[in-house]
């Protein structure tokens, strides 16, 4: 691959790429053309550094969604009901769902209505980096709103690459396995003029979902109480993705403009409980979105971004099943969004950003509301000597509610302080140390405000504050056997203030939203990785992360469950990769374990919830035939076929299997 | 080197903390001692408690107060029936005794269970969609479901009630009733229906099903209130029925239905409490009620407990727990008083997603003693000998 000539391109892979994962860089195709130095350069760039899987690893994990790739990062919790179209949802440090920002090439992908982002809808196809970022990014130059999160997953689309006088690039895959999964997808990349790309992509996801699940039971005395295998019904998905981008540069500066559009229709297979073994609700999904970047460096000091974004979701709901009441939902959701940032180097080592970010957010058919919203940043980074770095944000949030006869929300405002510093003490050692201490909240939702009967106009923001602590130590020796290691730990404190819960409202399972929670959480991340440069060319990488968390509530000493483990937190939980190379062939194994944990606030036996770990083998091989790159991919997860559910009552596959082709030209 | 010793060491600890998983087991019973004496001759000899759990949870579970042994034993019928797959079921809505068989309303399940009254070990079980309630006449069970004939209209599902030959468990007879019909109540040769339309939110239904029991058909709709929930008979063949009302502007109410005249079997409207219900229990000539109504100005609930006399149909007393105990039940949810000591119990459902509370009061109103129950404990049946 030729070297990257523009600088900017250097600088933005440099940015996604830093420090983490230099260690597979020497095999990274798509990293290969960063000159080493510059990686070197950018080693200690980030106050706090993300958690990135890339390239090759991406791809020998690559089994559905982002939300697979996302159990290898710690800290990181993943809510699966199972199958290929089940919800898939993450938290971070156990501080739930709606305090993760997800954002898709730069901008974030929202859920106004109940604010969750369901990451199985996100395929790894066209992915090229996931990141994820505790705190939030260790960059000033971003988006107002980028400063709000708890926690930020970047997700970063492929970005067309040319060799020396190419100018046309295409790419065409197919997956197929168990649960009859047929996927083609399909990539075009086109330089239209020495500064302007094009790229599509477009991907099609059929399924049945059927897959084998089976409960067992013994009693204390060791006899079989029961041990019954069944299938997982209405869990099938029809789903198309749509994307295009343009990406351009001009002198100082570049910009891109990005259309998405999903249309999808599936079942959900919904909770196995006695005596029901099938159920007949059906989604349908349709999301797009236009959106756009414009970046400019007025002059040395200043730099100017644009970022806007217009998106349209609808949603029906269907409930088909003639034991049930009837259900037929339309949800319409809209979003304009708006962002200027900019950035002003004082001096070399200091710099200043301010930025300004508007929202409106629209929800009809079956609610009928909206809602503004400004954000305002001023963030500054100084580094000292190149051994002490600070980062220092303050947002300024501002809500306003539509009103309306019924219930009109008061409108909200909220300031959230980061302050965030790393401390390099040797300058030819790769250790560093880091702490940060950040605040950040989530709003309420559509639904927590207005959802019919449940709702509660009068609900403030949800605090969540973080105090982090942590270490990195890393060591690259590219001409040694050892060519690679690194350890890190961190201990964080989390509380979480004015949670905002369904409170019962007395008859009838009728509940309200009420700012009633208070959650504890005490936890340590860790992480170790190596590569071994074997005898016969063989490189060696392994990965283990391991995550302790203690997330207690702490709302009222009179409940039955005050100072117990918050439902679906396991106290351990850990990954570990192995990975082999060998001219072309890759062997990637990986172990994923949960802990034992609760499904309800109560920590008693009947709600106790076996921890569940599975293995999983990719086999991965690069050819050439002619001029045409292939790769060819077979995939068994599960391969011990654990029966386990994450989510109780929500059986997960059994031993699968998928293979998969890449041809490109 | 060091690395890799470090490496090593931290897998190691991984690996230990890393428990592995085990053989699930069957869902185990728990006994707890009650602070009473042990007494061989009681009769009634017990107090099953059928506990809802939440809807998707599959935790519905039945617990037993033994008064012989002074045990309160949680969770029996996985123990009891370890061979049934996925336990007892999703939410428990009706638990009753006919004969030497329990029969336990699992709604979302959608079947009845039947078991062995003293033993509580199955025996079969009857498949009734959105099943309800259940009452029990001449060797007939009687349930209501929300789903009757399969409807043009989805969402102008009517319900019916299911008759159910108890020796053989087989449905013999179906009988189409108003909207989403909850409790019912035999008086005579007819079933009374309370029907409350409740997936029709804002057109509740609001009427008393009549339904004449041999040849399973609806004689008569009698309209009284909107979204029924619950009807019950006082020994003077009155039928005492309440009404949730819209959560809003229209409160929860009773009605009281007679007789028009001595000579007719005409029900009719002849009283209207204004006083809210959720749950009611009639003992003798006191109907003992709870409600629970949710002020949004307060946010919070406003409970109220109270004793009606049948005969006169006044409020005798605006509470029976007398010793300010009252305050420790967070959403009351089942209520019951024992037949020969006037004993009474009530169930505090919580927070709806953990365990419930069982407490009991003497017929004073003093606080005997509470325990822990599974998720949601709403309904009550006594066992006799």
């Amino acid at each position: 691959m030729a070297k990257a000539k523009n600088h900017h391109l250097a600088l933005l892979i440099a940015c996604m790429a830093f420090t983490h994962s230099a260690m597979s860089q020497s095999r990274l195709d798509s990293i290969q053309r960063l000159p080493e130095v510059v990686v070197k350069a950018q080693s200690y760039k980030e106050v706090i550094p993300a958690q990135t899987l890339k390239g090759i690893e991406l791809e020998a994990l690559r089994s559905h969604s982002v939300a697979d790739a996302l159990r290898y990062f710690s800290g990181v919790q993943l809510k699966d009901y199972g199958g290929v179209g089940g919800i898939k949802t993450v938290n971070i440090r156990s501080m739930g769902t709606n305090h993760m920002g997800v954002y898709y090439n730069g901008i974030e992908l929202g859920n106004a209505q109940n604010g969750q982002v369901d990451l199985g809808k996100y395929s790894l196809e066209n992915i090229e980096a996931v990141s994820l970022y505790n705190g939030q990014k260790s960059e000033i130059f971003q988006s107002a709103r980028e400063f709000g999160s708890a926690g930020s997953i970047y997700l970063t689309t492929r970005y067309p690459k040319f060799k020396n006088g190419e100018n046309c690039h295409l790419r065409a895959g197919l997956k197929v396995g168990s649960f009859d999964v047929f996927n083609p997808s399909i990539t075009f990349d086109y330089k239209v003029s020495p500064t302007v790309s094009l790229s599509f992509n477009s991907e099609w996801m059929n399924a049945s979902g059927k897959y084998k699940f089976r409960y067992r039971r013994v009693t204390p005395s060791g006899e079989l109480a029961y041990d019954t295998t069944a299938v997982r019904q209405n869990g099938d998905i029809d789903a198309m993705r749509l994307e295009g981008g343009l990406h351009g540069f001009i002198p100082n500066g570049k910009w891109k403009v990005y259309l998405y559009h999903y249309s999808s229709e599936r079942g959900i297979p919904g909770a196995i409980v006695n005596n029901v073994w099938r159920r007949g609700e059906r989604l349908w999904d349709r999301n797009s979105f236009a959106q756009g970047m414009f970046e400019y460096d007025v002059n040395s000091k200043l730099s100017t971004k644009v970022n806007a974004k217009y998106a349209f979701d609808y949603t029906r709901y269907v409930n088909n099943d003639d034991k049930l009441i009837h259900v037929d939902n339309i949800y319409k959701q809209r979003e304009a969004y708006l962002s200027w940032a900019n950035k002003y180097s004082i001096f070399r080592n200091w710099e200043l950003s301010a930025a300004y970010d508007f929202q409106w957010n629209g929800l009809s058919e079956y609610m009928n509301v909206d809602r503004t919203t400004h954000w305002l940043s001023l963030a500054t980074a100084l580094s000292l000597g190149d051994c002490f770095k600070l980062q220092a944000s303050g947002l300024m949030t501002y809500v306003n509610e539509e009103q309306r006869d019924r219930d009109s929300a008061p409108d909200k405002i909220k300031f959230t302080p980061g302050v965030f510093l790393s401390y390099k003490p040797f300058s030819r050692h790769n250790f560093v140390a880091r702490a940060f201490y950040k605040q950040s909240y989530r709003m309420p939702t559509f639904n927590d405000l207005y959802y019919t009967d449940m709702g509660n106009a009068y609900l403030k923001p949800e605090t969540a504050t973080q105090y982090n602590l942590g270490i990195l130590y890393d060591i690259e020796r590219n001409h040694h056997w050892f060519k690679f290691f690194k350890i890190g730990a961190d201990v964080y404190y989390n509380d979480i203030d004015d949670k905002i819960v369904a409170y019962p409202k007395g008859q009838q399972f009728r509940w309200t939203m009420l700012n009633l929670g208070k959650v504890e959480i005490k936890g340590i991340d860790a992480q170790i990785g190596t590569t071994f440069g074997l005898p016969y060319t063989i490189d060696l990488t392994t990965k283990l992360q391991y995550t302790y968390q203690e997330a207690i509530d702490v709302t009222n000493p009179a409940d039955n469950y005050y100072r117990h483990q918050i439902p679906y937190i396991p106290w351990h939980s850990g990954s570990a990769i192995v990975m082999l190379d060998w001219k072309g062939w890759h062997l990637n194994y990986s172990f994923i374990y949960t802990g034992e944990r609760y499904n309800q606030q109560e920590n008693i036996r009947y709600n106790h919830t076996q921890p569940w770990y599975t293995s999983d083998i990719s086999l991965m091989k690069d050819f050439k035939i002619g001029k045409v790159n292939l790769k060819a991919t077979a995939e068994v997860n599960n391969i011990f076929s654990q029966d386990y559910d994450v989510i109780i009552n929500y059986p997960m596959p059994k031993r699968n299997y998928r293979f998969g082709i890449v041809v490109e030209l | 080197m060091k690395k890799l010793l470090i490496f090593i060491v931290l897998g190691c600890i991984i690996g230990v903390i890393t428990a592995c998983r085990e053989d699930e087991l069957v869902v185990p019973t728990e006994y707890d001692l009650l602070p009473f004496d042990c007494n061989t001759k009681v009769n009634p000899i017990g107090l099953y408690v059928l506990n809802e759990g939440n809807m998707g949870s599959n935790k519905a579970s039945i617990d037993f107060v033994d008064f012989k042994n002074a045990y309160y034993v949680r969770n029996m019928y996985a123990e009891r029936n370890p061979t049934i797959i996925k336990e007892l079921g999703d939410v428990g809505n009706d638990i009753q005794i006919y004969g030497s068989k329990i029969y336990a309303v699992i709604n979302c399940s959608h079947k009845v269970e039947v078991m062995d009254a003293h033993t509580l070990v199955r025996i079969g079980q009857i498949d009734i969609p959105n099943c309800r309630y259940i009452k029990f006449d001449k060797g007939n069970a009687y349930v209501s479901a929300y789903v009757g004939p399969v409807a043009i209209d989805p969402d102008a599902q009517l319900g019916a009630v299911y008759r159910v030959d108890t020796a053989s468990l087989a449905i013999t007879g179906k009988c189409t009733v108003g909207y989403q019909p909850d409790e019912l109540e035999i008086m005579g040769e007819y079933i009374y229906v309370a029907n409350s339309g409740g997936y029709r939110v804002p057109k509740y239904d609001y009427t008393v099903s009549v339904v004449e029991m041999y040849g399973m058909t609806q004689v008569e709709k009698i309209p009284v209130g909107i979204n029924l929930h619950r009807i019950r008979a006082d020994k003077y063949g009155k039928l005492w029925v309440t009404s949730r009302g819209n959560y809003g502007s229209v409160r929860s109410k009773m009605f009281v239905l007679e007789k028009e005249s001595r000579f007719s079997r005409k029900m009719v409207v002849t009283d209207t409490l204004d006083i809210p219900c959720s749950e009611m229990c009639i003992q003798g000539d006191s109907l003992y009620f709870y409600s629970v109504e949710w002020n949004n100005q307060e946010e919070c609930n406003n409970i109220t407990y109270g004793i009606i006399d049948v005969r006169t149909r006044q409020l005798i007393s605006d509470h029976f727990i007398t010793d300010g105990t009252e305050k420790d039940i967070e959403i009351p949810y089942g209520i019951n008083v024992h037949p020969v000591t006037g004993d009474i119990y009530v169930t505090d459902a919580k927070n709806y997603v953990s365990s419930g509370a069982l407490h009991c009061y003497t017929r004073e109103g003093v606080k005997k003693w509470s325990v822990r129950t599974g998720d949601i404990p709403a309904h009550m049946v006594f066992l006799y000998k």
